[in-house]
């Protein structure tokens, strides 16, 4: 009898540790720049290998013409749906053979702001790039960067950043 | 800033330089404070001129700027037991060590030919001696400056250490919602008195910083959505802007005689490593990589510079000559490394890191040993260096809620010791602090 009790408070506390060690790992940890999309459910399908691939915040140039493209963190490269956006940018440049555009390239806040400076620099230069591919004149494009200065969602977490990483179209006449 | 002038007569010329009982080693972290008594500064009644306010205002400014180092704390002058002109001719001694004080700071103050002249002196209460004494003479609306400047010769002669009270802070102030965030050039004295906006924050202005000679800041302002570096001169409140680059230019810091800018410029995605001589305006590149080479700082000396690159993969310090020859990594710790500032000591080499999802602010060595985290946090970076090299100042956000509410920024001072971390107080939110070399 005695060592059943035993056997009980054991299990007892066996579980109880249990219980603890599976509160501990339900703390979310957003500080973590990874990129897995663990968190919630809807940041599930909005981020795909740390990119943004949800439709919020972009804005149109035109109809189908989305103005902005986004990054994984502290990256350059540009996705299949980043170069997907870019020819669509270009076509309509191309029937609008007088508009002229400045790319802003823009970075999250977990950086220190002068590298993000360069970074939303690269950012912004890896969008212009991809344009002269497509046949833009460099004349047509100017780029600017604005670091991690202008935010378009101020929330501090993974949804939230991934849509910072953006470079946005902006026609400048 | 109007020309100060400042007249120091030693009060009693040493006959032996005797060791003195009351010493701070400040290398020391932890340690109790040196409890001081400071007494309040005493004047002839007739001399209706001083306020009654300046002498307690000096009182308190010295108490203050004492007691933020950490070094010290101050006796409240409740316990006083002797408070007049006696005291300051010679004081009770046996009567201090009662109330514990280790030090004590008497003064007098007058009126000459309308300008303050200040008395001071430092007494060992166990030595039974006087250990310091100077007088000072200044316009009387100067009283401030004269307040911190009694507090840095009390600080140089417990700690053998410069002081570095007499010195400002400039900084941005910031405003309003994270993504319409308002940023204006702010500046104020060390102990936040004397804060003054020096732009208007139409344009967005970051990372303003010292010239370590002259009353000159520079920093990256979007005039006409041109991020560029400028130069504002304080006194006369003009600025213009740093050369004439094809892209933008950003990350500038004076060279150590403040007559050279370094910065990085950005040309079609790339940021490399310039330096312009103000004189001549000559502009030198430094460094060619097709990584993001930025964030430079030159050695005391200005032989060295180090600066922040990701040529290896990820953002890292590096250390070069300061012809841009023999670039070599430094930072090996694991994580990511940036804003590298050398210590006006030339020893060291403080920077901000970013590992497994927190921010810190640490020192290495030179050559990248000897690294030593001196705080952690969700968010911090920028430090910058009080001119004794002993305190850094850098900002630290706190994160926003998923509204993008609670968010803030603010100052914070930290000893290379680890310890003393202080929130300096300012009217509005506030990033990317600099400090001021002594004011000259």
């Amino acid at each position: 009898m005695v060592s059943t009790f035993q056997n009980y408070t054991r299990y007892l506390v066996i579980v109880l540790f249990a219980l603890f060690l599976a509160a501990c790992e339900t703390v979310p940890n957003d500080s973590a720049t990874s990129t897995s999309s663990t968190s919630s459910s809807t940041a599930a399908i909005e981020i795909q290998d740390g990119v943004y691939v949800g439709s919020d915040t972009i804005e149109m140039l035109a109809v189908d013409v989305p103005d902005r493209i986004f990054f994984a963190y502290d990256s350059y490269s540009l996705t299949k749906a980043a170069q997907d956006t870019l020819e669509k940018q270009a076509k309509w440049l191309k029937a609008n053979g007088s508009a002229t555009i400045a790319i802003e390239g823009h970075a999250d806040e977990r950086g220190t702001r002068e590298y993000n400076l360069a970074l939303g620099d690269r950012r912004a230069n890896a969008a212009k790039d991809y344009l002269m591919t497509q046949g833009i004149s460099s004349s047509r494009v100017t780029t600017i960067s604005f670091g991690k200065e202008r935010p378009v969602n101020s929330g501090s977490n993974k949804k939230a950043w991934a849509q910072n990483r953006r470079s946005v179209t902006v026609r400048t006449n | 800033m109007k020309k100060l002038l400042v007249y120091l007569f030693p009060l009693i010329l040493f006959t032996n330089i005797s060791f003195a009982i009351i010493e701070i080693d400040i290398t020391e972290g932890n340690r109790e404070p040196l409890p001081l008594a400071i007494s309040e500064f005493f004047h002839d009644n007739n001399q209706e001129i001083i306020d009654k306010k300046i002498t307690e205002n000096i009182r308190t400014v010295i108490s203050d700027d004492l007691e933020r180092s950490g070094l010290f704390s101050s006796i409240d002058d409740k316990a006083f037991i002797q408070n007049n002109r006696a005291m300051h001719l010679k004081p009770r001694f046996a009567d201090w060590r009662l109330i514990k004080a280790q030090g004590l700071l008497t003064g007098e103050l007058a009126i000459e030919d309308d300008r303050l002249r200040v008395e001071f002196r430092l007494w060992d209460t166990f030595a039974e001696k006087e250990i310091e004494g100077l007088v000072l003479i200044t316009t009387i609306d100067n009283w401030r400056r004269i307040s911190h400047m009694i507090a840095d010769k009390i600080y140089e002669r417990l700690t053998g250490e410069e002081g570095y009270f007499d010195t400002r802070i400039v900084y941005v102030a910031e405003e309003g919602p994270k993504n319409k965030r308002i940023k204006k050039l702010a500046i104020m004295d060390q102990d936040g008195a004397n804060h003054k906006f020096l732009t208007s924050g139409k344009e967005l202005v970051l990372t303003p910083r010292f010239n370590p000679v002259r009353q000159e800041i520079t920093y990256l302002s979007y005039f006409k959505n041109l991020p560029r570096v400028y130069l504002l001169n304080i006194q006369t409140g003009i600025q213009e802007v740093v050369g004439d680059f094809p892209g933008m230019t950003f990350a500038p810091r004076f060279s150590p005689d403040g007559g050279k800018i370094i910065m990085s410029l950005a040309r079609e995605g790339n940021s490399d490593l310039y330096v312009m001589d103000l004189t001549n305006r000559v502009v030198e590149r430094l460094t060619d990589s097709p990584a993001i080479d930025t964030s430079p700082s030159y050695s005391p000396d200005g032989k060295k510079i180090t600066f922040n690159s990701d040529r290896g993969g990820s953002q890292q310090i590096y250390v070069m000559d300061s012809n841009g020859r023999n670039q070599k990594r430094i930072s090996k710790q694991g994580g990511n490394y940036a804003t590298p500032v050398w210590s006006p000591r030339g020893d060291l080499i403080a920077f901000t890191k970013f590992y497994q999802g927190q921010y810190f602010i640490g020192v290495m060595r030179t050559d990248g040993s000897g690294e030593r985290l001196l705080t952690e946090n969700w968010y911090q970076e920028a430090p910058s260096w009080s001119s004794n090299g002993r305190v850094l100042i850098f900002y630290r956000e706190t994160k926003a809620n998923n509204a993008g509410d609670g968010h803030s920024s603010s100052i914070w001072s930290i000893d290379l010791t680890g310890f003393n971390e202080r929130k300096l107080i300012t009217p509005v939110d506030a990033s990317d602090p600099s400090w001021s070399k002594l004011i000259q």
